[in-house]
């Protein structure tokens, strides 16, 4: 339809929502008093069932980790689908010769804080992965932090570095075995008559890091896979303007 | 004037539904387009947070607190967390899709790319 | 505490409208990443730590990242489309 008839429907229906939706929000029971049981529930039962101390890990990993297994698939078939809709096609344009546009140097400060920003986000990026347990955290903030301590290589204009680690194929097996290790953890309880995805591992003190049985397995490999899934979409989005600055070098 | 208060962060929720969908009608340009998506996928998080809330309960993480405080509702939360997992991965999909089509027919308008051709 | 709680939620609103109303592509995303920040600011006042820090990961640096490289991705194929074959043209737009 056209732009005016679109706009016409919209300020028709928008109004009309917005009040319906206002009479309904302003029935519902005021804000922050929250009485439900199911969240008290499992607010009680978590540290001794579980032997974790972070509930909202918990509930995502163990208590809906089916759902969570389903999150980690949508992430994989979307990078798919990216990789897909962006592959290289024989009839690409080729880049001029010469360069594109002025570049402007790069001050040196930027530079020499590289190293050191890129060892502080490993170590912060594997601590919170670690964690995820016991402190708020876990496998997939752990995944985005670590891959965007590699994006900061090519940020301080490392250009070639930034290159050979995310085009390595590696990558691409990382991130479908990090897929793969979650269904596996899930599938190992069913041949000793568990159900899937069970916790089958002993559970450990409260407290420590390696505590909480499947928990902690299930966190790690979600964060490998987030860490590769990241990487390859940046890989992709950036594969032409690295390609064509790399061969200008030469 | 309590009835607003009492339930402001459901009107807020409402008013960033509205702005994200009159942002998506009105977009000249598709990445726009796809950023105001981006706004009316938070409007849930906030509908999600405000009814797990509860006044004077503590953050669901029994690190260094006993285990009989209240706290306020994990499964929300949990529910939440998804919810941002998903969001990023719709936008990259989606932005994939506009530099597909600028790639193929130049332009970077909604209303230049109305027929779907071959 | 519940004051700063509301105001925090006019606040977002305002944003919410500002970044809708930001034409320009390029201007929107650093909208976004301070919508996020804020986004994750109320999370965290109300009081879910693992989602504020989701969001901040998530919402503040791989979307605006995302975003920027579409956007880079677009101005460069505009740029060799443009610019002749085999011509040095130093001027192009400096993203």
């Amino acid at each position: 339809m056209t732009e005016r008839a679109r706009n016409t429907l919209f300020f028709i229906a928008g109004p009309v929502l917005f009040f319906l939706y206002g009479y309904a929000a302003l029935n519902l029971p005021p804000w922050g008093s929250y009485r439900g049981p199911y969240g008290d529930a499992i607010a009680r039962l978590v540290v001794y069932q579980r032997h974790a101390t972070d509930i909202v890990n918990a509930i995502n990993y163990d208590y809906r980790g089916f759902d969570t297994l389903g999150e980690e698939f949508i992430l994989f078939t979307a990078v798919l689908g990216v990789s897909m809709l962006l592959r290289k096609e024989e009839s690409a344009l080729t880049k001029p010769a010469g360069k594109l546009s002025d570049e402007v140097a790069l001050s040196g400060a930027v530079r020499a804080v590289n190293l050191p920003a890129l060892l502080i986000t490993t170590i912060f990026g594997l601590y919170i992965g670690l964690h995820g347990q016991l402190t708020p955290g876990g496998g997939f903030q752990a995944g985005v932090i670590l891959a965007t301590g590699i994006v900061l290589i090519y940020i301080c204009e490392n250009t070639s570095a930034f290159w050979r680690i995310t085009s390595h194929s590696i990558v691409e097996v990382t991130e479908a075995l990090g897929a793969g290790a979650y269904a596996i953890i899930g599938i190992i309880p069913l041949f000793a008559g568990l159900p899937f995805l069970c916790n089958f591992i002993p559970l450990g003190t409260t407290g420590d890091v390696f505590s909480s049985g499947t928990i902690a397995l299930i966190s790690a490999s979600v964060g490998v896979e987030v860490t590769a899934s990241f990487l390859l979409v940046v890989y992709i989005y950036l594969q032409e303007i690295i390609a064509g600055a790399l061969s200008e070098e030469d | 004037m309590p009835g607003i208060l009492h339930s402001l962060p459901y009107f807020v929720a409402g008013w960033l539904l509205l702005c994200g969908l009159y942002g998506l009608v009105t977009s000249k340009h598709l990445v726009h387009a796809v950023v105001c998506l981006a706004i009316l996928q938070s409007s849930t998080y906030m509908l999600l947070l405000a009814i797990g809330y509860r006044v004077g309960g503590a953050a669901p993480i029994f690190a260094d607190i006993s285990t009989s405080k209240l706290v306020v509702d994990p499964v929300v939360q949990a529910l939440m967390l998804t919810d941002i997992v998903v969001e990023a991965v719709v936008v990259a999909l989606l932005l994939a899709m506009v530099v597909k089509a600028h790639e193929k027919s130049g332009s970077v308008s909604p209303n230049d790319l109305r027929t779907l051709r071959g | 505490m519940i004051w700063f709680g509301a105001g925090l939620l006019l606040l977002i609103a305002v944003t919410g409208a500002a970044v809708v109303g930001t034409r320009d592509v390029t201007n929107q995303v650093l909208a976004l990443g301070f919508y996020g920040l804020l986004l994750a600011l109320m999370f965290f006042v109300f009081q879910a730590p693992d989602v504020a820090l989701s969001q901040i990961t998530v919402g503040a640096v791989a979307l605006p990242l995302m975003v920027m490289l579409a956007i880079a991705r677009m101005k460069f194929r505009d740029q060799i489309k443009s610019a002749p074959l085999g011509s040095k043209s130093s001027e192009g737009c400096r993203d």
